[in-house]
């Protein structure tokens, strides 16, 4: 079988799927959830309940704070408790709305059967209007509204859906799980978005290293007989599930710097996001549940969890009932570990992006920076054909000029320089500092134009 | 707990894993060299790695003040080559003033590991050359643990060549008078210790190649330049100019490809860039034997090459997504 | 060879004749007229060229000062009031005298008072900490500790403290620059006038947190209180975002405040005498009856 994947750089991590094994478990609910206003891409949500006001699950909480936002959702039913600042996972002061769990009682509307439901709504302005009243944003990371991805500037047309089953990152395996348990309504969904964006060809793009998954995936597309729907088997390779190096993967077509990949005809979601878009749209159901993953190498094989979980529930609450944070643990990631967020906060709350809490052990310290010895090997594993041992040099004497000359705009942030660096020079840490230095000078020349 | 930006893995590949593959790489072709020139050999080695490594970690210590600069796999293979660079009869002392061209000059006072402008072993190579040269072109007889049956010992078959170029006589003549065939110099190739057997130095290469610790253009396009240039002279004329198995088997031409030319911090960083640099690389070769009045150019076409380095990673680039 | 001699002579001669000629010619048709005042200001200007003043370097401060004709827009904060009237006499014009100023870091969290939550391991860099999270301690708004500032000063006047993590000023090399200020991204860093002597007085905390997060992060933090403003009989105290401000200007320098802030976030420095808290507690307090009795009467 032909395998895809994109033409500059990447890099070939040890995948340690450790946990590919452990079926999705519902987490049970927590005591207190605290649901973030700050959960998407764009501006923040604003609360539209008062303390002391009842809820159900599923109920809206919060409302879009401009164009580029997306509704808030009660996970659970109970009681507001407060609306007030806390920290994320960062450490950051976030608007959150705290509720008291009282059992568990769902909003009018909202289908919980698990019957498929095949049937796709003709209207699309319905859809759309359904996937943003159900509050979906990408799950592959970014978090950008879903409702303005599947919508695309008039004038603009999507050729392809490309389906983000590629889960590159090391570890992480809810989206492999969501694939082989919830395979059929992950076809709808996907089936569903492509009857918004025009009826345009689907590929569902999957890594090698999930065999059953890319075998369960096309038994359904078969079964489900959805016309332009296909499966691509991608090669393992890191960062193929980066939006820019799926579309040259698939499409053999190239972003251009600066622009959208609806450039191209592509419009790119994750098989998470698909999951999402069925539920709200076959069942009324607004996004207040996602998968993750609790695993880490120092994490024993019987700790290992998939949990289906509430959006808001604590991480804290989350790792106790994994069985806790194993002692020799060094350092906890929110995502993968190649681009997730270090957990600064283990009280505060999970949000719509949440994929994972990563446990890892002594191999993440880092190691005292040496001399760049110019090997070029990060400009070898570097997915946009950027030099950033030179970019960190130029960011190093401040010329901004040469910076955004050089590119470092088009940083994905994807980390392959800086694990394949044999000098343990930070490249990254200054790389991002640079990208957004330049990225608000183009910004303000903008502005001014 | 710790906290720290993405990435949080890092890849096994570290400068000093990196550096002891190249020693490793170096290993069989010193082995061969020892096998054949016997104790002399072994003291020129340890006296060149025991001082390279020595006076970079003295010069980092207490001339700089700054320890983390020593680098000690790095220090090993300047050592390493800089001894496969220099005849068996070397006394220990001019190997010793080589260490400190090679660290001291050449490496160090650039800003040491990085920063160097120029290969230290072989910036140490050329001013041995010309400091001592008589003591650097004369080869001694082997006299390994392995009986070289056909050994000689006197001036390298290229200085050979070269005198009896200039003084009028045709290659064979040359050849003639010295008592050596063409066919036997290649089966001796009695040129430098290290290159006593260039089986060896790729058997060295391929390991490198496999491990991922060089790319092969450089040493590619430098052998096909001087492949196809003497090839050119020496269909036109073969008695004046020597021809290509000649010209790739003698004077470090190998070890050079292989080994120096590839120095990551004296070496371009693009593939393209690379190619550019081997080609400059083959033809200054072809030229300083050809037409100039050493008998050999490896070393010093690498350094002409390597002051180009910055210019042609500055005009280089690889290519960039979605800006073609 | 007499001939080669002659020629080699003569062909460099006139090369060189030729040349000159050239070289004055250009110089004369290129001539660039500019006010000699550019060169003699820049020359009275200490010539770091740090851009504390707003433009690019001293050139560029002269070059500006000249063309305007006054110093309203020109301050260089390095040379002071001394250079400043210098400049002013090649200008023929008055300058506004401005207060000396010097670089105040306004947080006190040391490691022994502000507890660590987690270890950061990355980059030593304020600005790439800062991006990245909250920082190590509960404080939100507290010095990061990475020594951006240190790495900013032109004029070696900072350094970090080993035992607190904070970042020192040495007053006598400080210049109130301002790249300090610039440099940090919590804003900690403040150019405040000297004072005389250079006694001042100020809020060394910037926390805007409620008063027990506050507290709980830092055993010196500002938590809003506002004992000080109603100490302050010079109205020089205000409190906003939970957190005291002193202004300068209106500011006597009676040390109340400081004796009797609960948490230790104000400090008066370069006073002559150590303050004596209870002194200053039991005269403020013999005052507020006194007020009291008179206010009863």
């Amino acid at each position: 079988m032909n395998k895809l994947t994109f033409s500059i750089g990447g890099i070939h991590p040890s995948d340690s799927k450790i946990s590919r094994g452990c079926k999705i478990e519902t987490l049970p609910l927590p005591p207190k959830v605290y649901v973030s206003m700050f959960q998407h891409l764009g501006a923040q949500a604003k609360p539209v309940v008062a303390v002391g006001d009842k809820v159900k699950a599923g109920q809206i909480i919060a409302e879009p704070g401009g164009f580029i936002s997306a509704y808030v959702h009660s996970p659970v039913s109970g009681t507001v408790k407060s609306i007030a600042p806390r920290k994320d996972l960062a450490g950051f002061a976030v608007m959150h709305i705290e509720i008291d769990v009282e059992g568990d009682e769902w909003a009018e509307g909202v289908d919980l059967s698990p019957e498929l439901v095949t049937n796709i709504p003709e209207d699309r302005d319905f859809i759309l209007d359904r996937i943003k009243m159900c509050g979906v944003v990408g799950l592959g990371g970014a978090t950008f509204p879903t409702h303005v991805k599947l919508n695309p500037p008039p004038g603009k047309t999507a050729e392809c859906l490309i389906l983000n089953g590629a889960e590159c990152e090391p570890f992480l395996t809810s989206d492999f799980r969501i694939l082989l348990e919830r395979t059929d309504e992950i076809v709808v969904g996907a089936a569903i978005m492509q009857k918004v964006l025009g009826g345009c060809r689907c590929v569902i793009g999957i890594e090698e290293n999930k065999p059953e998954a890319i075998e369960a995936v096309s038994a359904s597309v078969a079964r489900l007989g959805f016309p332009g729907m296909s499966v691509a088997t991608l090669k393992k390779r890191y960062p193929q599930g980066g939006e820019k190096q799926l579309i040259d993967a698939v499409m053999h077509r190239q972003v251009k710097s600066g622009g959208l990949p609806i450039d191209v005809g592509a419009v790119v979601q994750n098989v998470a996001t698909s999951l999402a878009v069925y539920e709200a749209v076959q069942k009324n159901k607004p996004l207040v549940t996602n998968t993750m993953t609790f695993t880490g190498n120092v994490v024993p094989p019987e700790r290992q969890h998939n949990y289906l979980f509430r959006i808001g529930t604590p991480l804290s609450f989350i790792a106790e009932q994994a069985g806790g944070i194993p002692e020799n643990a060094v350092k906890l990631v929110s995502g993968g570990p190649m681009m997730g967020k270090a957990i600064a906060n283990l009280e505060a709350t999970t949000v719509k992006g949440s994929s994972s809490i990563l446990c890892l052990g002594d191999e993440t310290r880092r190691h005292p920076e040496t001399a760049c010895i110019r090997c070029g090997r990060c400009a070898d594993a570097c997915p946009m054909g950027l030099e950033p041992f030179f970019l960190k040099k130029l960011y190093g004497v401040g010329d901004t000029d040469a910076l955004e000359r050089n590119a470092v705009q088009d940083c994905i942030e994807c980390g392959c320089c800086q694990y394949s660096c044999p000098a343990y020079v930070p490249l990254l840490d200054n790389i991002r500092m640079a990208k957004a230095q330049v990225m608000g000078i183009i910004r303000a020349r903008n502005a001014k134009k | 707990m710790l906290v720290s930006p993405s990435p949080h893995l890092h890849s096994p590949a570290s400068t000093n894993s990196i550096m002891r593959d190249v020693v490793i790489a170096l290993l069989p072709a010193l082995v061969v060299m020892i096998l054949f020139y016997g104790w002399s050999a072994i003291i020129v080695t340890a006296v060149s790695c025991v001082s390279c490594v020595g006076l970079e970690y003295a010069i980092s210590r207490w001339l700089m003040h700054k320890p983390s600069l020593f680098n000690g796999w790095s220090a090993l293979v300047t050592g390493v080559l800089l001894a496969m660079n220099l005849p068996s009869t070397t006394p220990w002392w001019i190997v010793f003033i080589g260490a400190v061209v090679a660290i001291g000059v050449a490496k160090m006072s650039f800003g040491g590991l990085g920063q160097n402008l120029f290969n230290p072993a072989i910036t140490a190579r050329v001013f041995l050359l010309i400091s001592f040269p008589v003591a650097m072109t004369n080869w001694a007889m082997p006299q390994g643990f392995i009986p070289a049956v056909d050994a000689v010992s006197g001036a390298t078959p290229l200085g050979l060549i070269k005198e009896g170029l200039k003084s009028g006589q045709t290659i064979s003549e040359a050849l003639a008078a010295s008592g050596l065939d063409v066919h036997y110099v290649l089966r001796d190739l009695g040129a430098s210790g290290g290159e006593v057997s260039a089986l060896a130095l790729v058997l060295g290469f391929c390991y490198l190649l496999v491990r991922k610790v060089v790319k092969p253009w450089i040493p590619l396009s430098i052998l096909v330049t001087i492949t196809v240039i003497s090839a050119v002279f020496s269909g036109i004329d073969p008695e004046h100019f020597t021809g290509p198995n000649f010209n790739l088997m003698t004077g470090g031409v190998l070890l050079g490809a292989l080994f120096m030319a590839t120095d990551y911090v004296t070496s371009p960083v693009s593939n393209l860039g690379g190619v550019i640099y081997g080609i400059g690389i083959g033809l200054i070769v072809m030229m300083i034997r050809y037409f100039g009045s050493y008998p050999e150019g490896m070393s010093f076409a690498i350094l002409i090459m390597n002051c180009f380095v910055p210019l042609i990673n500055r005009a280089f680039h690889q290519k960039k997504y979605g800006r073609s | 060879m007499t001939q080669t001699i002659i020629w080699t002579v003569s062909v460099l001669t006139v090369l060189g004749l030729v040349l000159a000629l050239v070289l004055f010619w250009v110089a004369r048709k290129f001539r660039v007229e500019e006010d000699p005042r550019i060169d003699e200001i820049e020359k009275t200007l200490p010539g770091a060229n740090c851009g504390g003043c707003g433009f690019a370097g001293c050139r560029a401060f002269a070059d500006a000062a000249v063309k305007a004709g006054n110093l309203d827009k020109n301050y260089c904060p390095v040379g002071g009031n001394d250079v400043m009237k210098k400049v002013a006499g090649i200008l023929g014009c008055e300058i506004k005298e401005a207060a000396p100023r010097v670089a105040v870091v306004r947080c006190n969290g040391a490691c022994s008072v502000r507890p660590r939550i987690n270890v950061y391991e990355g980059t030593q860099s304020c600005k790439v900490k800062a991006a990245l999270y909250g920082g190590d301690t509960g404080c939100l708004f507290g010095c990061l500790g990475c020594g951006d500032c240190v790495a900013a000063c032109q004029f070696g006047a900072l350094s970090m403290n080993a035992e607190t993590g904070l970042p020192e000023v040495d007053e006598e090399k400080c210049t109130a620059c301002g790249k300090c200020v610039a440099a940090c991204p919590k804003r900690i860093i403040e150019l405040r006038a000297k004072g005389p002597r250079g006694m001042r007085m100020f809020v060394s905390c910037t926390n805007k947190d409620k008063g027990p997060v506050a507290r709980k992060a830092c055993g010196n933090a500002c938590i809003g209180c506002g004992i000080c403003v109603k100490t302050c009989r010079h109205d020089a105290i205000t409190l906003s975002d939970n957190v005291a401000y002193i202004d300068f200007e209106k500011c006597k320098l009676c040390r109340e405040c400081e004796a009797m802030c609960p948490t230790g976030a104000i400090h008066g420095v370069n006073f002559p005498k150590p303050l004596d808290k209870e002194a200053v507690k039991k005269r403020i307090a013999e005052r507020n009856a006194k007020e009291k009795e008179a206010a009863n009467e």
